[in-house]
């Protein structure tokens, strides 16, 4: 025994003595994680918040989160002696006297973008593969309230710095809080201590993005984590995958060194964007005041939909006894967003619904076996998508000549259109990969080589495909749509026909499937 | 369920390959010099940073195609970051792939659901607790006890209500009143109908007392922008028309819609665009809302001149200015 | 002035000032001084005007009318001024290469010489906005870079954008970058107000603002990459773009390759 090992057993003996730690330690050590590329999205997500905490607390060593009025006497030229508020000043002292600020200051901004971009992802993934089926569906609406508690963390952190993009984007915060029936002009003067801008907002918000949402992430991502430890990773189908097993590398040391190394990956990669790409250029935007608008005036990637979808929103207000309701900012604002976030969330319920499997699942399924799910994600997708090309109408109109009035009535037309139409475009491609994998499986791989036949006839020689191969592409479950007879055993009307009816609807649509190539099918065809 | 048809086989997980660093000593040798390279990139990207940090002044300026003339410092300073971090990650990650184990390990999931008889026994403690507790049968308790918890939620809503003061009127009114010059904005001068020419605009603002400062939760409701057109262009009724001087017409720069400053008056089309959500009003039409998501046009200030020549308000905003509120008329 | 320009679009007094203005060209000396910063004799002057009328009459009246009076499809010249000639001829906005929404900024068709002598005699037959000499173009003694910021943002970057990039309008047209735009031509835009930009009186911004806001426009176009590539200074849009291709294309990339088997 060396020294060192020595030393390490007393270590551990005197830890595990008092919280009987090894025994835990031992069990998760050898945990096994499945390696995919798709399975290290969320990862970069987790990553990306360690890497904002991280440099975010450089950020508050000398942000100075004040709306009180300062003259500007920094080293930047083309602002100095301007009336600014201290958070717009300190961010730019942060910027041009703090050696690595302007660094940090990229980097966290890019860290955030890339945060939600990997949420975002990483949400693909999970939705496309099934991975939110049971058990998963706890984690899957914790998911949905990472990514909402994300666009609302990341606009307070495009806010604070007080320059006039930021304080665009605050002016229509606030109209979207004044315009809420009854309580709209109460509550945006309690959130802004008065009338707009005031001087309270961002000390306010400050103390919400640096404290109290950075701990309901913390706290959600800790229960994100440990269910996934604790229910295994799922993983993708393949030969000697089953729902009963996980196939991979273990926790130590191989999982931990890819793991470990791919967190500085991401911190790498993000210092490399906060060294060569300018963000958030708050010098050349200037201070916020009410008076003054850049064009092309945008919020982040992850609201951008949400402008869009403000943006082409009809002119729409009602005014009924003396009263407003502005159907323009609601429906855009709150409604729509309202409904597509809790349906997200709702999925898993929904779907088990439509199809009745209340079984677990820790196989993933693949998008094109799964063609109504599939083609839904695409469709909403599309839906955002639009919304978002209309979010940069005019950047997009002015770089591509075109017209903003055409891209709104574009995307006024597209986004009824366009998701449908995505709708059925990827289902019908889902179910040509079905039929040809079933062709696959039944006739093997084409070749490219053709032979002549002793008639004279050419045919292409194909290759049976591997054993590996044919299990992966017809090991899927496929289930019939369920039977749902209105009229039950003993001949009575069941209740809530009309439910059972759209739940059969739907749960045949559900099923829609090429029938998979079977053991008989694969015998038949040999001996043919 | 479903697999009533006899399916294709599982042929199981195929064979393990070996890599040539687990049979080639070269190999693993080879592999073993890679990663400490990678981690030697990684030293080298530090001294990087710490190089630039120390001895690359924050004025200097180096060309980079693509990037263009940027400031050496925070490039060398960043991409020494980043190499510092990149490069330890690219040599873990190549260490496990290469060397260390790579033999897929095979464990058994667990089912989630407990034993019945576990089940059972929450039930029974949960129910023996609950009826030790008296929780079925003092009924007084577990009322008062709602009631006090639903009231202690109320605490923090009620020691919330200081965050601001009520809206009043506030959202009604500006500091536009009768007589009130309208100023440059910035400058502070005041304007006589003869310094626009015909298709000049002005952004304004009320005047306030010399050394008063502006607030600008003030600016964000007094922002005037001034147009003039020939008079014959407007196409306003008698009592709009009689709001203008001599051509010049004056709207609230807060968007009705959602306030963002509405100031791209396009001359030739006598229309006004707001950046934020391309609202377009026609100015011509008392700022009619002609595309885009609001709903009302923007309010136009009622101005006149007084004896010195110089522009003033006529009278006070006849409706309030920006986005709408619950408490809004119309 | 501003009756004039009130009355200047008006048919009738067209030829009334077409005659008022050759009266006066004996007065408007300092008109065609302006454009060269040196005092030109008389027959110079009158030798420009023929030079500027012969060009006028071969590239412009097509459009614009024998007498500037204008067409369909152009605006009457009457009284616009030698700036707005110096400013549309100069950037090579005219003569119009194609009709669009937009006539763009390109390569200029005439000279120097052609664009003054142009200027001189559009100028010579009605007044209006005079081409500023460089002793009032000298920005960087006159203005200050700061107040130029605080008044562009107030009054062009709703249209040019936040760094003078330029931004778009409705059906198509667009404010265009203000970024290597000569003083003169910049000073002049603000006076003329070509196309769909308004004008900008001097009064409500004075010259001295003027400078002040040419300026800041210079300064912003000398300033280096102070946070690396620039993306185009157009805000978000281009940041977001690059998340989702460089970024997540790097990351992902690395993703793959960590996923893979080694051989």
């Amino acid at each position: 025994m060396t020294a060192s090992e020595r030393i390490a057993g007393t270590v551990a003996n005197y830890v595990d003595e008092r919280t009987g730690a090894a025994k835990w330690m031992k069990k998760n050590l050898t945990k096994v994680f499945p390696d995919h590329w798709s399975f290290l999205l969320g990862e970069i997500a987790l990553y990306s918040f360690v890497i904002l905490l991280l440099s975010g607390t450089f950020l508050t060593f000398w942000f100075d989160p004040s709306q009180r009025e300062v003259i500007y006497d920094g080293s930047y030229a083309p602002l100095k002696g301007l009336e600014m508020s201290a958070a717009y000043a300190s961010t730019l002292d942060i910027s041009f006297e703090i050696r690595g600020g302007l660094l940090m200051r990229q980097i966290h901004h890019w860290a955030a973008l890339i945060f939600m971009a990997a949420i975002v992802v990483h949400l693909m993934r999970v939705y496309f593969t099934g991975a939110f089926r049971k058990p998963r569906e706890f984690n899957w609406i914790i998911g949905v309230g990472l990514l909402t508690l994300g666009i609302v963390e990341g606009f307070l952190g495009y806010s604070l710095p007080d320059d006039l993009l930021s304080g665009t984007g605050i002016r229509i915060a606030e109209a979207i809080i004044q315009a809420l029936p009854v309580v709209g002009s109460y509550l945006a003067f309690f959130t802004f201590g008065g009338a707009f801008p005031g001087e309270a907002f961002i000390p306010r918000i400050y103390t919400v993005h640096v404290l109290l949402l950075p701990g309901a992430f913390l706290a959600l991502i800790t229960v994100h984590l440990m269910l996934v430890w604790y229910q295994k990773h799922t993983q993708y189908p393949g030969p000697g995958r089953t729902e009963k097993n996980v196939v991979g590398y273990p926790l130590f040391p191989v999982y931990m060194a890819k793991a470990g190394g791919f967190f500085f990956i991401v911190f790498g990669v993000t210092a490399f964007l906060g060294a060569v790409a300018s963000i958030n250029p708050i010098w050349l935007y200037g201070p916020y005041t009410p008076g003054q608008i850049s064009a092309g005036s945008q919020p982040d990637w992850y609201m951008g939909w949400l402008d869009g979808l403000v943006r082409m929103a009809p002119p729409l207000e009602t005014y009924l006894f003396g009263r407003t309701i502005s159907w323009n900012i609601l429906i855009p604002g709150l409604i729509v967003p309202g409904i597509l976030f809790t349906g997200m969330a709702l999925y898993p319920f929904i779907e088990s619904w439509m199809t009745g499997d209340k079984r677990e699942h820790h196989l993933l399924d693949r998008p094109r076996n799964a063609p109504n799910r599939t083609a839904l994600g695409v469709m909403s997708l599309t839906f955002m998508l639009v919304a978002l090309i209309n979010g940069g109408n005019d950047i997009i109109a002015i770089t591509f000549d075109l017209s903003i009035n055409q891209i709104m009535w574009f995307s006024r037309i597209g986004i009824f259109v366009l998701p449908p139409l995505a709708f059925v475009i990827t289902k019908r491609l889902c179910l040509s990969l079905q039929r040809a994998d079933r062709d696959l499986v039944l006739h093997g791989r084409e070749t490219g080589r053709l032979v002549m036949m002793p008639h004279g006839e050419f045919v292409e020689v194909h290759e049976p495909i591997s054993p590996e191969k044919a299990w992966l592409l017809t090991q899927h479950e496929q289930n019939p749509p369920l039977a749902l007879e209105e009229i039950d055993l003993r001949g009575v009307r069941r209740p809530g026909v009309l439910k059972n009816k759209l739940r059969a609807r739907l749960s045949k649509a559900h099923a829609v499937a090429i029938p998979k190539v079977t053991a008989e099918d694969l015998k038949a065809i040999e001996n043919h | 369920m479903s697999n009533e048809i006899e399916a294709i086989k599982d042929p199981g997980l195929p064979a393990h390959v070996h890599r040539r660093a687990d049979t080639d000593p070269k190999a693993a040798l080879k592999a073993e010099r890679q990663v400490a390279i990678l981690f030697l990139l990684s030293a080298l990207g530090t001294l990087t940073l710490i190089g630039s940090y120390f001895f690359i002044p924050q004025d200097a300026f180096i060309f980079f195609p693509v990037l263009g003339n940027t400031n050496a410092h925070q490039l060398f300073l960043g991409l020494g970051m980043a190499a510092s971090l990149f490069f330890i990650g690219m040599g873990a990650i190549h260490w496990a792939k290469t060397l260390m184990p790579d033999e897929e390990v095979i464990i058994q999931r667990h089912e989630f659901r407990s034993e019945d008889e576990d089940r059972a026994d929450l039930i029974a403690t949960a129910k023996a607790g609950a009826a030790a507790a008296g929780l079925g049968r003092r009924s007084l308790i577990k009322r008062s006890l709602a009631l006090s918890l639903g009231l202690v939620g109320l605490s923090p809503l009620i020691l919330l209500r200081d965050l601001g003061p009520l809206p009043g009127d506030e959202l009604k009114k500006t500091s536009w009143k009768a007589g009130t010059r309208l100023v440059t904005d910035p400058g502070d001068r005041p304007i006589r109908a003869d310094d626009l020419e015909v298709g000049a605009v002005a952004q304004t603002l009320p005047q306030i007392g010399e050394g008063v400062h502006r607030k600008l939760s003030d600016i964000g409701k007094d922002a005037v922008l001034l147009i003039r057109l020939r008079p014959e262009e407007f196409n306003l009724d008698a009592e709009r028309l009689s709001w203008t001087h001599e051509g010049i017409i004056a709207f609230s720069k807060i968007c009705s819609h959602m306030g963002c400053a509405v100031a791209l008056y396009e001359q030739q089309t006598k229309h006004l665009l707001c950046p934020c959500h391309q609202s377009t009003f026609d100015v011509t039409r008392a700022a009619k809302v002609i595309f885009g998501p609001s709903a009302r046009p923007l309010p136009q200030l009622a101005i006149t001149v007084d004896s010195e020549g110089y522009l003033i308000a006529k009278q006070p905003f006849s409706e309030p200015v920006g986005p709408s509120f619950w408490e809004r008329s119309s | 002035m501003k009756r004039l320009s009130q009355f200047r679009r008006h048919r009738i007094v067209a030829p009334l000032l077409l005659v008022l203005a050759l009266l006066s060209i004996g007065t408007t000396f300092s008109i065609a001084g302006a454009a060269t910063g040196e005092p030109i004799t008389a027959a110079e002057r009158s030798a420009l005007i023929d030079e500027g009328q012969r060009i006028f009459l071969k590239g412009c009246s097509s459009c614009h009318g024998i007498n500037l009076e204008g067409s369909a499809i152009a605006p009457a010249l009457i009284g616009v001024g030698a700036a707005s000639v110096d400013f549309q001829v100069g950037t090579g906005r005219m003569p119009v290469a194609d009709m669009s929404v937009q006539i763009a900024r390109k390569d200029p068709v005439y000279n120097e010489k052609q664009v003054e002598a142009l200027a001189v005699y559009v100028a010579s037959l009605a007044l209006g906005p005079e081409i500023p000499g460089e002793e009032h173009l000298n920005y960087e003694r006159d203005g200050s870079t700061a107040e130029g910021g605080e008044l562009f943002r107030t009054n062009c970057a709703m249209c040019h954008n936040f760094a003078g990039q330029g931004g778009a309008l409705t059906q198509g047209k667009y404010a265009p970058t203000v970024m290597g735009v000569k003083a003169r031509h910049i000073y002049e835009v603000m006076v003329t107000g070509p196309q769909s930009m308004p004008v900008f009186s001097d009064k409500t911004i004075t010259p001295e603002e003027k400078l002040s806001i040419i300026k800041w426009i210079k300064a912003a176009e000398a300033e280096p990459q102070l946070g690396g590539a620039s993306l185009g200074r157009v805000g978000p849009v281009t940041e977001g773009l690059l998340v989702w291709t460089l970024g997540l294309g790097l990351l992902v990339g690395v993703a793959v390759w960590l996923a893979m088997k080694a051989r």
